[in-house]
C-alpha cells in the first residue's frame, strides 16, 4: 500500500509528526537505511533494508510525501515518480519499536527544456545593447539544471549572415546582450543546448526618420505635398501608419494635418492663399520647409 | 336661476379651454407670434428650442429664412450621432447688438449641456419687424454633405494577437509600445496646480496611453495623484505626439517639491483612418470678447466622425508648453465638410503664446 500526500500544509504537519515520533522513540534499535548520497531526478533506485518483520516507510520530499508498508530484509524500491522533484529528501523507516532515517539529495536530470526570454519584441535598428536574451535550463521534470552547461545563441537576421554567441549557464541561467543590427526585419534568435533548441523572433524596426524631404505639386489653388520615401538614417523605410505632420502657414492662418505614411510616403493637400510656408515633421524630427510664393 | 347655471357652465368651459391652451404652449406660441421686441422674438424662439418644439420654432421664423424644417431640426437637434444629439439647451442669454426701425441684430449665447460638459454656441441673429411683430431670420445652414462620390481609402489598421494564456513561462509575446514624455511643465493657476506637456509614441505600433502625475512633498510623500483624463489623445499612432494636461484642484504650488510622472501604454488594435485636417487656425476674439483659437476641421476620410474633440497645445518663445486646452465639436464631421471649432485661451496665456499645435481626438460609431 502506498500513499502520496501533496500540499505544503499537510506535508509540514506530517513531517513534524514524524520527527516527534522519532524523538520519542529515541531512534533506538531500528534497521539502518543505506541511501545513495545523490540521485538523479526521475531515476528509480532501491534501498537495502536489514532486519525482519513489518515496518512503515516514509519518503519526505520537497513537494510530496510517500507512505508505504514494507517488509524488512528485502530491498526497498523507490519508483522514479517518487523522486522527480529536485531537492533534499528524507527517508524514514519505522518498525514497531523505533524509527531510523537518512537524507539524500535529488539533482536535476539532463537538460530537456529551455525557457527562453527574448526582450524586447521590437527594437529600433542599430541600437547598442538593446537586445536581451535569457535562458533558464530545465530537465524534463521542470527542475532547474544547476550544473554549468554551455548554451549557444544563434542569431539569424532577415538579411546577411547569421552568427553565434556562446554563453555558459550558471545556476541554471544563461544570458547575453547584443546590439540590434542596421537592417530592419525579422531576426530569429535560437538558444541551443545540445539537442534542445528554443527559437524566438524579434522584430527590428526602423529608427527615427532622417532627412525628411517633401515636394509640392500645384494644381489650381491646391497644392499636393508628398514626402520622399520616409527612411531612417540607415536607409530603412519607416512602416506604413507612422504619422507625419504637415503644417502650412499662409494669410488664412495655420493648417495642420497629421497623416499616416501609406506605401512609404505621406501625402496631403492644402489650399493656398498667398505666400505660404509648409513644414513637415515625424515625431520629434523636423524635416525641410517649402516656401511657396502663392503663384501656383 | 336657469340663466345663472348657463352662465356658470359657460364660464367654467371658458376657463378650462384657457387652461388647455396655456398647457399646450399657447402662451409661448402667442408670445412667439406676437413678440413686440427683437429680444422677445429670440427669447421665444429659444424657449421653443429648449422644449424641442422645433416645428413651432420653425413656424415662427421669418419667411425669408434660408432654411427648411429638416435642416433646421438637424442643425439644432443634431444628426449623424453628433454630440448635439446627446445635448439639450440649458440657457440662452439674449442681448441686443443693433436695432433700427424694422431690423435688429441680436446676439444669443446658447449654453448646451451634453454628456461631455457644457458647450457654448454664440450666434448673431437678424430679426425683422412685420407690423407690431418681430421674427427671427434664421441663417442658411452650412452645407452638410458633399456630392455623391467614392472616396478611396487604403484601410490601414493594426490588429494584435497576444500570447495564449496556456503557453509556457517564457513563451513569445509582444511588448507594450514604447512611449516617452518629451516635455513637462508645472504651472500655478488660480486655485490649482497644473501639469502639462507632450508625450510621443516612439514605437512602430499604436498605443493606448494614460499619463499620470503624482505631486510630492519635500519629504517625498505624495500629496495627490491625478490622470490626464480627457485632456490627452489616448490612442497614439506611431510617432504621433499628443499634448496632455493634468489638473490638481485645491493644491498650492508652494507645497509641491517635485512631481513623479508615469506614462503607461498598452498595445491596442487601431486604425490610421480617418485623417482629420485642421485648417485656417488663428487666434482671435470671439463674440464674447474671449481669446479663442479658431479653425475648421475637415474629415478627409469617407466615413462620418460622430464626435470630435480638439486638443491644442500653446508654446512660448522658448518652445515650452505653457497651456493645453480642449473643446468638443457638437456637429458630426461628415466627409470633406469643414466644421468650425473654437477653443478658449486664458487671457494671460494669449499674451505669452508664440506658437500652437492642434490635434483632434475622434469617436466614430462602429458600423457594419
Amino acid at each position: 500500500m502506498q500513499r502520496t500526500i501533496h500540499s505544503g500544509f499537510v506535508l509540514h504537519n506530517c513531517l513534524a509528526g514524524l520527527v516527534l515520533l522519532c524523538v520519542l522513540s529515541g531512534w533506538a534499535g531500528a534497521a539502518e537505511l543505506h541511501v545513495p548520497a545523490v540521485v538523479e531526478a526521475g531515476q528509480s533506485f532501491s534501498i537495502p533494508v536489514e532486519g525482519a518483520g513489518q515496518a512503515i516507510f516514509y519518503l519526505v520530499g520537497p513537494d510530496h510525501i510517500v507512505k508505504r508498508n514494507v517488509t524488512l530484509g528485502s530491498d526497498l524500491a523507490i519508483q522514479s515518480s517518487d523522486v522527480r522533484a529536485a531537492g533534499r529528501y528524507q527517508a524514514i523507516l519505522c518498525d514497531s519499536s523505533s524509527c531510523t532515517s537518512a537524507v539524500f539529495q535529488v539533482e536535476a536530470a539532463k537538460p530537456e527544456h529551455l525557457s527562453f526570454f527574448l526582450r524586447p519584441s521590437r527594437v529600433p535598428v542599430s541600437t547598442p545593447q538593446s537586445i536581451d536574451a535569457t535562458v533558464f535550463v530545465f530537465d524534463q521534470y521542470s527542475n532547474l539544471v544547476l550544473t554549468p552547461t554551455a548554451v549557444d545563441f544563434r542569431i539569424t537576421p532577415a538579411t546577411g549572415a547569421g552568427f553565434s554567441r556562446p554563453a555558459s549557464a550558471q545556476h541554471g541561467v544563461a544570458w547575453m546582450r547584443m546590439d540590434s543590427t542596421p537592417h530592419e526585419g525579422r531576426v530569429q534568435v535560437t538558444a541551443i543546448l545540445g539537442d534542445v533548441q528554443e527559437a524566438r523572433v524579434i522584430q527590428q524596426v526602423a529608427a527615427e526618420a532622417c532627412g525628411l524631404r517633401m515636394r509640392a505639386t500645384p494644381r489650381g489653388d491646391v497644392v499636393t505635398i508628398e514626402t520622399d520615401p520616409v527612411r531612417d538614417c540607415s536607409g530603412n523605410a519607416l512602416p506604413d501608419g507612422t504619422v507625419v505632420s504637415f503644417t502650412k502657414v499662409d494669410r488664412e492662418g495655420k493648417s495642420t494635418v497629421d497623416t499616416p505614411i501609406k506605401k512609404g510616403v505621406a501625402r496631403v493637400q492644402f489650399s493656398i492663399h498667398g505666400p505660404a510656408r509648409i513644414g513637415v515633421a515625424c515625431g520629434v524630427v523636423l524635416g525641410d520647409e517649402l516656401a511657396l510664393n502663392g503663384k501656383l | 336661476m336657469k340663466w345663472g347655471i348657463v352662465a356658470f357652465l359657460a364660464i367654467v368651459t371658458a376657463v378650462l379651454v384657457a387652461l388647455a391652451w396655456v398647457q399646450s404652449g399657447g402662451l409661448k406660441q402667442h408670445a412667439m407670434f406676437s413678440a413686440v421686441t427683437p429680444e422677445e422674438a429670440v427669447q421665444a424662439l429659444m424657449t421653443q428650442i429648449q422644449a424641442h418644439n422645433y416645428e413651432q420654432a420653425y413656424a415662427s421664423l421669418d419667411r425669408s429664412s434660408d432654411t427648411d424644417l429638416a435642416s433646421f431640426v438637424r442643425e439644432l437637434g443634431g444628426s449623424d450621432g453628433s454630440l448635439r444629439t446627446y445635448s439639450s439647451l440649458q440657457t440662452a442669454e439674449v442681448s441686443p447688438l443693433h436695432a433700427d426701425g424694422d431690423q435688429a441684430l441680436v446676439r444669443v449665447r446658447m449654453n448646451w449641456s451634453s454628456a461631455l460638459g457644457s458647450l457654448d454656441d454664440v450666434r448673431d441673429l437678424h430679426v425683422r419687424r412685420y407690423g407690431s411683430v418681430w421674427r427671427v431670420v434664421w441663417p442658411k445652414p452650412a452645407p452638410s454633405a458633399v456630392p455623391p462620390q467614392v472616396v478611396p481609402v487604403n484601410y490601414l489598421r493594426w490588429e494584435v494577437i497576444g500570447r495564449n494564456a496556456s503557453q509556457n513561462w517564457g513563451a513569445q509575446d509582444v511588448d507594450s509600445p514604447k512611449v516617452r514624455i518629451t516635455s513637462m511643465n508645472a504651472i500655478s493657476r488660480p486655485g490649482r496646480v497644473v501639469i502639462l506637456g507632450e508625450v510621443e509614441n516612439e514605437d512602430t505600433v499604436p498605443a493606448y496611453l494614460n499619463v499620470n502625475a503624482t505631486l510630492l512633498k519635500a519629504d517625498g510623500s505624495p500629496i495627490e495623484e491625478e490622470g490626464s483624463f480627457d485632456l490627452i489623445s489616448h490612442v497614439l499612432l506611431p510617432k504621433q505626439v499628443s499634448p496632455y494636461r493634468i489638473d490638481f484642484p485645491g493644491v498650492r504650488m508652494d507645497s509641491v517639491k517635485s512631481v513623479r510622472m508615469d506614462a503607461r501604454a498598452l498595445l491596442v488594435p487601431a486604425s490610421a483612418d480617418p485623417v482629420i485636417a485642421v485648417s485656417d487656425q488663428a487666434v482671435s476674439k470671439d463674440g464674447l470678447d474671449r481669446n479663442v483659437l479658431k479653425g475648421e476641421l475637415v474629415n478627409e476620410s469617407g466615413r462620418p466622425v460622430n464626435i470630435a474633440q480638439v486638443l491644442a497645445a500653446y508654446y512660448d518663445n522658448s518652445g515650452k508648453v505653457i497651456w493645453v486646452s480642449d473643446g468638443y465639436v457638437d456637429r458630426a464631421l461628415l466627409p470633406q465638410v469643414p466644421v468650425p471649432f473654437a477653443v478658449d485661451i486664458p487671457d494671460d496665456i494669449a499674451g505669452r503664446l508664440k506658437n500652437y499645435r492642434v490635434i483632434v481626438n475622434h469617436y466614430s460609431r462602429s458600423s457594419n
